[in-house]
């Protein structure tokens, strides 16, 4: 029996420059306890459907065709009537789990109106209702997180949150638009682990909207991939990736990074032993202020906790870990655009810690770093070509205009940028174009060194892959090293010849690309590892999974670096020391696995999970 | 949060004093003095008078009995201009005058300002919202020196309807037009802050959650966009309260309500140094006074902020 019957159904906006049709004919049906994946990248048109239903469609759609969801017709309900609908039978979580709750509201105030609204329920038996729920969703301490605030949630939590909100009212069917998103790779495992149980336990219905193949494999029974408004392939889901149809399907198929599949890194020939850059003991401390007392007081934040390690030239060190883990202070520490608090960069036998003044900015020709936030990170009033130059102007002041356009014009076409777009401003590019500006800009000096902080991150699979094959050409002819920032494992692994595995500032593992993959020793790294989707449902389903309960431990909490110590419990000083298991792989100092459970298990010992 | 608060009031301390010692010195740089005047006193007379004032000690010794005077006597020194009055008694008797129509104009204009803001944004793009954006433009090109003689003309001369001026003690009838004068053009600027804001904070992605959860619209617009909505507003709050005193001066003038303005401006003219340095740090200390509660009413806003 089908929950929801979409038939027929367009969306369009009314916009100055006329009508924009956002989703064009589209039909399909929802069953009982299904969950069925729509999968495409942005500006496909994914949300509009579901956002017509739950009747959150901007002021200037216009719909047509039908929504049918338990006998009722969705599209001709009434504010009133729809009401009654959303949020009862009908509920929805968002990507990004800090803006979705009202921050002044408490997590008990936000759910209780749920019940209030929808069930008469007041006080304390609304109170009840709303812990068992959050004990459903695995939150910890639930009573007290009643009482919080959203911003005292971490990202985790706040979805949990979300989760435990949408299905107060036990819905027939949960719209997920990209739930895991936002998330780290072990919080997003986690949240999709219980989307599926509580999908199974309330045979509720699911509608997964995302952009990840990997989620796609690992949640959905059947997938209906979506391109510019409209439905490409709707099959079920071991047939969209085993035998996919459509050229749109394969191509998306083609470009996800897999973790599970190594595609050869840019310079397979065997590096040099001498190093260009070397980083020992590298900390940076950020201070936090605590409001206690009448001054306050102000701790050290370890950002980076002693980070060494050696860069050859022409090599590319992947950098991985979850956020807060110390991964962009580390690079900024290492260009000096944050003064780094102990430790020694070594750059080409110059100290670069002690440079100053002109010294340091003459060096910063060969070290340059592409960014996240590709439009943001473009200044907005100049014109692409500006900024692609303003390098030239500043470290080549002898090259005429003449020669500085001759120059950009090269760069622009080997980043393949097309030359007539010269004159125009970032906001009149896409994502994957403004890259490819940040990418010339860091290049076109033709520095030694590029720190690509997760660059690619913000990018839609398909131009994700682009991005990454043009860094590895560029790296090819131009012979320059790489650090490659990412949270993301199967990105780094297409692009890296050894990967580093950050954890709370600290290396807890170091090795060459497969080893890391095929051989991982350190805990952390296997629990990485296991919670990135494949996007493969035949592989994604048998895996095992190794989890260690708790979420992201706070750097603030002085245990937490002994997460994976458990038996040096006690010596809050101690770090773990960095050893050489074989050649060229490094590994922090743990426990055994079973050992980090059962201390995990153990009653009495502290959760040090973020407040 | 008790201890921010004194915190802020340790800081305000400073603050006063750099104010006072400011003002004191640039009246100083300023040529002439309280007793020049175009016949000029005969020298002996004059140094009697500076003698009597002060005037004729050194200038470190003068600021010092000044700061002196206030801290342990709470004296801001006798008027220069009228003889058997002080600073003290001055402000004592204009400054209820100011509070009384001052307060009541803030008060008219956050409710009323706030009020039309949100109905404007609720009803975006209807009729309702075209006429308030409509009036607060015009609203606003009317500051209260138009506004003044606009009312006395239409009020008094035609209508007959409400006295043109005095105060009375503050009966009603002497309120309406001070009230109207001094508060329409902040109507305007909360009507229009608290619209954009009050739009965006319904664009947010909270409020899409909240219609998602089924609530009706009421409780999604006073129980989750208010409270952020209010934000800007409130920030614009503190000054406006104390503009909206100091702007009393064209009140005083054109109403002839007796209120502080009024000795402000005629302290000037006649270098009354006394009165305006009082009035000065009077008007230094609400403004530190009302940044102090704006951001206390931020932290009750928001439970993000935690000083």
């Amino acid at each position: 029996m089908s929950v929801i019957e979409v038939t027929n159904f367009s969306v369009s906006f009314d916009t100055q420059d006329g009508a924009v049709e956002a989703v064009k004919d589209v039909s399909f049906r929802i069953d009982r306890g299904e969950c069925l994946g729509i999968v495409g990248e942005s500006g496909a048109g994914k949300s509009q459907t579901f956002l017509a239903a739950m009747g959150l469609l901007a002021s200037n759609g216009r719909t047509s065709g039908s929504i049918r969801f338990g006998g009722r017709e969705l599209l001709d309900l009434t504010p009133r009537e729809a009401n009654r609908v959303r949020g009862a039978e009908l509920a929805m979580i968002f990507q990004d789990p800090l803006t979705a709750l009202t921050p002044h509201l408490t997590v008990g105030q936000q759910m209780g109106e749920v019940l209030s609204t929808h069930r008469r329920v007041k006080g304390a038996e609304a109170e009840r209702i709303c812990l068992d729920w959050l004990e459903r969703v695995h939150i910890a301490e639930a009573k007290r997180r009643l009482r919080q605030y959203p911003h005292e949630l971490s990202g985790g939590m706040r979805q949990r949150v979300m989760i435990a909100m949408a299905m107060l009212c036990s819905p027939r069917l949960l719209i997920a638009d990209e739930p895991t998103t936002a998330l780290d790779t072990t919080v997003q495992a986690e949240i999709l682990d219980l989307m599926a149980r509580l999908q199974a336990e309330e045979d509720t219905a699911i509608a997964l909207i995302t952009h990840d193949m990997g989620v796609v494999a690992r949640m959905c029974d059947r997938v209906e991939v979506m391109r510019l408004g409209a439905f490409v392939e709707s099959r079920n889901v071991e047939d969209i990736f085993h035998a996919p149809q459509h050229d749109y399907t394969k191509m998306l198929l083609d470009s996800m990074p897999r973790l599970d599949r190594a595609k050869p890194p840019a310079s397979p020939k065997t590096l040099s032993e001498d190093e260009i850059l070397r980083v020992r003991d590298l900390k940076v401390n950020f201070p936090i202020k605590l409001d206690r007392g009448l001054f306050g007081r102000t701790v050290d934040l370890p950002a980076l906790d002693g980070v060494s390690f050696d860069l050859a030239p022409g090599e590319t060190l992947g950098i991985v870990g979850e956020s807060g883990c110390g991964k962009s202070t580390l690079a900024r520490a290492i260009l000096r655009l944050l003064p780094a608090t102990h430790g020694s960069v070594t750059w080409l036998g110059k100290e670069l810690t002690m440079l100053e003044g002109k010294a340091l900015t003459k060096e910063r020709r060969n070290l340059q770093i592409v960014f996240q936030d590709p439009l943001a990170s473009l200044n907005p009033r100049m014109t692409i070509a500006t900024s692609i130059a303003e390098p030239l102007r500043t470290f080549q002041p002898a090259l005429t205009s003449r020669e500085r356009k001759i120059e950009v014009a090269k760069m622009m076409e080997r980043v393949g940028l097309d030359q007539r777009m010269i004159n125009r401003y970032p906001h009149e590019l896409s994502g994957g174009q403004n890259q490819r500006v940040g990418i010339a800009r860091a290049m076109i000096n033709r520095p030694k060194l590029v720190i690509c902080d997760e660059a690619v991150s913000a990018l839609d699979v398909s131009i994700q892959s682009q991005i990454i094959e043009l860094l590895k050409r560029l790296q090819a002819d131009m012979g320059l090293s790489m650090l490659f920032i990412s949270h993301d494992l199967s990105v780094v692994r297409d692009i890296s010849h050894r990967i580093m595995v950050l954890y709370l500032g600290q290396i807890v593992e170091l090795a060459g690309c497969d080893a890391l993959y095929s051989a991982p020793e350190h805990p952390y790294t296997r629990m990485l590892i296991s919670a990135a989707p494949i996007p493969d449902p035949r592989v994604e389903r048998t895996r095992d999974r190794i989890r260690v309960p708790g979420e992201l431990s706070s750097p603030l909490d002085p245990e937490a670096t002994l997460r994976f110590l458990p038996s040096r419990r006690g010596q809050p000083d101690y770090r773990p020391k960095l050893q050489e298991v074989r050649q060229g792989h490094w590994v922090a100092e743990h426990d055994p696995l079973e050992t980090i459970l059962a201390a995990r298990a153990s009653p009495g010992m502290p959760h040090s999970t973020v407040d | 949060m008790t201890a921010y608060i004194i915190r802020r009031i340790l800081v305000a301390v400073p603050t006063l004093v750099v104010l006072i010692l400011l003002c004191f010195f640039l009246m100083q740089v300023a040529p002439g003095g309280p007793f020049t005047s175009e016949r000029p006193l005969p020298p002996q007379v004059l140094a009697n008078i500076e003698a009597r004032y002060g005037l004729d000690q050194p200038l470190w010794k003068q600021m010092w009995d000044y700061l002196v005077g206030i801290v342990t006597r709470f004296d801001f020194g006798p008027s220069f201009a009228y003889r058997d009055r002080d600073v003290n008694d001055i402000i004592a008797h204009g400054f209820p005058i100011t509070l009384t129509y001052g307060l009541i104009s803030f008060v008219v204009a956050t409710l009323a300002g706030m009020g039309i803001g949100v109905a404007a944004a609720i009803r975006h793009n209807t009729w309702l919202d075209y006429i308030a954006v409509g009036a607060t433009f015009s609203a606003q090109a009317l500051p209260n020196f138009v506004m003044a003689p606009i009312l006395v003309i239409v009020f008094t001369w035609q209508l007959g309807w409400l006295p043109g001026g005095g105060w009375n003690g503050g009966q009603w009838q002497y309120l309406v037009m001070p009230v109207i004068a001094l508060s329409t053009s902040y109507v305007a600027s909360i009507t229009r802050i608290m619209r954009s804001s009050m739009l965006e904070t319904l664009n947010s992605s909270f409020i899409r959650t909240a219609r998602a959860k089924g609530l009706p619209e009421h409780k999604v617009v006073w129980r989750h966009a208010m409270k952020p909505a209010m934000l800007p507003v409130v920030s614009y709050l503190g000054p406006t309260f104390v503009a909206m005193i100091t702007g009393s001066v064209v009140i005083d003038v054109y109403f002839s309500t007796g209120g502080i303005g009024r000795a402000y401006v005629d302290s000037a003219l006649n270098r009354d140094y006394a009165v305006m340095l009082g009035v000065t740090i009077l008007y230094g200390g609400l403004t530190v006074l009302f940044n102090l509660l704006v951001d206390v009413a931020y932290a009750w806003l928001d439970p993000k902020i935690r000083y």
